[in-house]
């Protein structure tokens, strides 16, 4: 067969984004050797788009907040289906992991007292995003990038791993190819973590990348992993919506988090209209409280725009499909307001706010710098003069690779995962700010256990057939002669049947419908040709791709099809309630079974210790 | 709906050559979204890079008649369409393929920074630092490291001050004979993007670092004659010559041409030392 190059490390990590950098990092300070790989360039992945902030109960803006509190935000933002080990852990943890980024050269907006300041977000009872700007997330990742290359890991960027390979039960490597040449390449290693991120390119309307095709997802599937959760896709209420080629750019909640707010074709604060029961009590009573919430009144109660992202994305497309939508199919969000003169006229202390904010104009520039500029480049708006349009986009996956929440390993002796590709701590809907603390907790976590696993294992033997067979099937889509499918024609077929059929709103009729389509789907997949040669070769990269869409886009359809009510992210309209006696207590598994078929079953939620239990009751 | 043609480059190390594709203009439209539109339906496998397609994560650098941009933020109103719009690679890196060079030179200087190294924290075991000493350094951090600064500058595009690295790390700059009697002529240039990346250390309130030998001696920030280029190009908009260039020369000069300061060095040491001595007098009483 062709030839390849081969590598060996104790652990693996697949993806250079936040997870795997931080997995990276911790398994290097584990003293094995370590090799880090991702499919762009290094500093280029998702994490570097996040905007808003990393969720941390750091207590510097307010000193009511505690691990308590984030504990009992996340789980209730995931409606009580979430990994309570997880969401413990992230909740104690990602304070040191905050100021640890600081410790390695991070520099965080600051207080007025010098210290790292922090701001509000939907569901996070006191203000607890610690951030830059909005654009944290590249402030992350070169903090750990700048660091990690440092600890002695190798990186190898632009490869892409297109099998994982065992020996009997356990992991023993991973195959794939040079985006550049081509070429193949081996890695042997003991242990390997995935954080190979998100899905979001199974649909139509996405704020994610061309890297978000579910490889991480699907190569566990396929190594034998279980798949928790996956009919949670989050569907971020704000992305753009105007002009076309932009649609689904993300805006960032931090919009809303400093005062902007949502409103329909009539004018109307919508939200305030629509209040779920369990937010009540958290929600502040007029648009008053909010600004002045927002603004860092600690007696006042969050806005109603910064409600959960599941419920603020219904109400929006609610607002839409009635008719009072925006001009171009979405809401307007609004921080232009703050710049009137009269602004505040309908408050009882308009005074109160207006001090606190002399120079609107510069105060939003200042906050939100790239959304001044992304709209200002892309959709030609000045948002300190006039609103933005925004409408529901493709954003998220709480679904992932099953793994234990202390040390993420999954069911496969070895395979480890983290960040976004993994499940659990988010239960049906994640809350804004958690993911990126989430890629530093149990990013640690899983380099850390990696590690120690490695140290513990001698190396794994590795099968030539295995090797080979990968090999055939990625040059398969080379030399096919009966080709006669474009790849990029069959991603955008996907794409439609997945945005129309298991998008925001599904029912169980749609849902087989999309099954149906995806099995077509998949055998033409089998017939896409790749043009051209095998230098850089975008097309033939997209042949590959599909095999992990379409893994995910089933497992996604079928999980959707079980849970018969609605919880958090999922919303069926054939099953409007939420049914906490059939489903509150269990989460849904796919898997792959022994010929091939992907296979169902419900996995009961893991029982709550008493003293957490407590802590949610207090919390209420 | 109307047209436009594209002149892409389609070649590879070994030459290539100018290819015509035409794509639908539709409103809004950027240039990536019409090398997509010609991947999609004329080209499988022309090679370029992006990834978040709103200006943050600086891949899809590229020659778009002629100028250095993002091609993600480069809005096809922008740019008549009347005449055919050329897209080429940016100039001053290796061609790999297509609109796709070979950009591993910078992380290799990238390397050569000596990382971050923090004071001693506080009691609580976390830092103070006011908002406004940290303005300055968060402006060079929000580099999205698109390398067109470095694209643009005539150091490396027309002077390809592209030295190995590796062998500068050493001392051993490429094309210093053995044991010859003159200096090598420098053959690296860090390039405007590391300089700012520097800046952003040395300016850092808590760094106690000293990275002047390596911006004066492997970097060879003497090179700059600040023509801002740079600073033009920048698509963050930071103040690479101003703000960054310019206050490190000085600093260089500071630190290795003034007398005064020779003098200084030699009494109480370099930057870190100093830190510890400047606290003595106090240890003194
Ligand atoms: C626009 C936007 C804004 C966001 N804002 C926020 C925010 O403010 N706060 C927050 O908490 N979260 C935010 N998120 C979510 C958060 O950014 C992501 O969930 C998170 O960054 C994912 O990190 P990760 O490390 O899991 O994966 P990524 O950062 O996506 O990294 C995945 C890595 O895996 C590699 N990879 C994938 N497949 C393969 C393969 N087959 N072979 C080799 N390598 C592979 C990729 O190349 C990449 O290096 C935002 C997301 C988006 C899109
Ligand atoms: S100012 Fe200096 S670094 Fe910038 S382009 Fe000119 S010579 Fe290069
Ligand atoms: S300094 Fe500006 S131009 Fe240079 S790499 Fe960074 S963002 Fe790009
Ligand atoms: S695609 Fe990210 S900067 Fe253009």
């Amino acid at each position: 067969m062709d030839s390849y190059e081969t590598h060996e490390h104790d652990v693996l990590v697949i993806g250079a984004g936040g997870a795997g950098l931080r997995a990276a990092i911790e398994a290097s300070a584990g003293g094995v050797s370590v090799g880090l790989v991702c499919k762009s360039l290094l500093g280029k992945a998702h994490t570097v788009m996040a905007e808003g902030g990393i969720a941390a109960a750091l207590a510097n803006v307010d000193e009511r907040d505690s691990w308590k509190v984030h504990f009992a935000d996340t789980m209730r933002g995931g409606q009580y289906v979430n990994n309570w080990r997880m969401a413990e852990l992230h909740a104690k943890e990602a304070p040191d992991r905050v100021r640890e980024l600081e410790a390695w050269g991070a520099v965080f907006d600051r207080t007025r007292d010098g210290r790292i300041l922090q701001r509000n977000f939907g569901g996070h009872r006191y203000p607890r995003l610690a951030h830059v700007g909005d654009r944290t997330g590249l402030e992350m990742i070169r903090t750990l990038q700048d660091h990690g290359i440092h600890q002695g890991m190798s990186v190898y960027m632009e490869c892409t791993i297109i099998a994982l390979l065992k020996d009997g039960d356990r992991i023993a490597g991973a195959f794939g190819y040079y985006r550049e040449k081509g070429r193949f390449v081996l890695f042997r290693a003991k242990a390997i973590v995935l954080a190979t991120g998100g899905v979001g390119k199974a649909f139509k309307i996405t704020s994610n990348s061309w890297e978000y095709t579910g490889d991480g997802h699907s190569l566990a599937y396929r190594a034998g992993a279980e798949l928790l959760d996956m009919e949670f896709v989050q569907f971020h209420p704000t992305g753009m919506v105007w002009p076309p080629s932009v649609r689904g750019i993300l805006v960032t909640e931090g919009v809303r988090g400093e005062g902007g707010i949502l409103t329909n074709s009539k004018g109307e604060r919508f939200m305030y209209g629509d209040i779920p029961d369990n937010y009540k009590n958290q929600t502040a009573k007029n648009p008053e409280e909010g600004m002045r919430y927002c603004l860092g009144d600690k007696n006042c109660n969050r806005p109603a725009e910064l409600l959960t992202r599941d419920h603020v994305a219904r109400c929006i497309r609610r607002e839409v499909r009635e008719g009072r939508g925006s001009p171009h199919g979405g809401v307007f969000l609004d921080v232009s307001w703050l710049t009137h003169s009269d602004a505040f006229k309908d408050f009882k202390d308009p005074a109160w706010c207006k001090e606190r904010i002399t120079n609107p104009v510069e105060h939003i520039k200042k906050k939100l710098p790239s959304m001044y500029h992304q709209f200002k480049e892309l959709g030609g708006i000045d948002i300190t003069k006039e609103p933005m349009e925004v409408g529901p986009t493709t954003h998220y996956v709480m679904g992932g690779i099953r793994v234990d929440a202390d040390s993420q390993m999954s069911r496969v002796p070895g395979l480890f995962a983290c960040g976004e590709c993994a499940a659990g701590i988010n239960g049906a809907n994640r809350l804004g700010g958690n993911s990126l603390s989430d890629l530093l907790v149990l990013g640690k976590r899983a380099g850390e256990y990696a590690a120690r696993y490695a140290k513990e294992k001698s190396a794994g033997q590795i099968h030539n057939d295995q090797i080979e067979a990968a090999a055939r099937w990625a040059l398969s889509f080379m030399d096919q002669p009966a080709g006669d499918e474009n790849p990029y024609k069959v991603q955008q077929d996907l794409q439609e049947i997945m945005q129309d059929l298991v998008g925001i709103v599904r029912v169980e009729a749609e849902m087989q419908k999309a099954l149906g389509e995806i099995e077509k789907l998949k055998d033409r997949a089998r017939r896409v040709k790749a043009v051209g040669n095998r230098e850089y070769n975008p097309g033939w990269h997209t042949c590959m791709d599909l095999l992990n869409l379409m893994t995910v886009s089933e497992a996604i359809a079928k999980a959707a099809i079980e849970r018969k009510e609605s919880r958090g992210a999922q919303f069926r309209d054939d099953f409007p309630a939420k049914n906490d006696a059939e489903y509150g207590k269990k989460n849904t598994i796919i898997s792959q079974a022994g010929d091939g078929t992907m296979q169902f079953r419900w996995e009961p939620l893991p029982e709550m210790p008493d003293y957490l239990k407590q802590v949610i009751e207090d919390q209420k | 709906m109307p047209q436009a043609t594209f002149k892409v480059y389609r070649g590879d190390r070994s030459g290539g050559e100018f290819k015509d594709y035409s794509a639908d203009i539709s409103e809004g439209m950027v240039v990536l979204d019409a090398i997509h539109q010609i991947q999609a339906t004329q080209a499988p496998d022309l090679a370029c890079r992006w990834n978040c397609k709103a200006g943050k994560c600086g891949s899809c650098s590229a020659e778009i008649n002629g100028k250095p941009r993002l091609m993600c933020m480069t809005r096809m109103e922008t740019i008549p369409i009347d005449q055919p719009v050329t897209i080429q690679p940016v100039k001053t890196f290796p061609l790999i393929k297509d609109l796709v060079t070979d950009v591993s030179w910078n992380y290799k200087i990238n390397k050569m920074i000596p990382p971050f190294r923090p004071k001693p924290p506080e009691a609580d075991g976390t830092w103070r630092m006011a908002q406004e000493e940290v303005d300055r350094v968060q402006e060079f951090r929000k580099c999205i490291e698109c390398f067109l600064c470095q694209d643009v500058c005539h150091i490396l595009r027309d002077h390809h001050m592209l030295g190995d690295p590796e062998a500068a790390a050493a001392g051993t700059a490429t094309g210093t004979a053995p044991g010859a009697e003159t200096e090598a002529p420098p053959e690296t240039f860090g390039g405007p993007r590391f300089m700012i990346r520097v800046a952003s250390l040395e300016m850092h309130p808590l760094d106690t670092d000293d990275r002047l030998p390596l911006l004066k001696d492997k970097l060879n920030i003497g090179l700059c004659n600040i023509t801002k280029c740079c600073t033009e190009v920048c698509p963050e908009h930071i103040k690479i010559t101003d703000n960054g260039i310019i206050p490190l020369k000085e600093r260089v000069v500071d630190e290795f041409y003034d007398p005064v300061m020779w003098l200084w060095r030699k009494i109480f040491g370099r930057k870190d030392e100093r830190k510890t001595l400047q606290q003595l007098p106090v240890v003194a009483k």
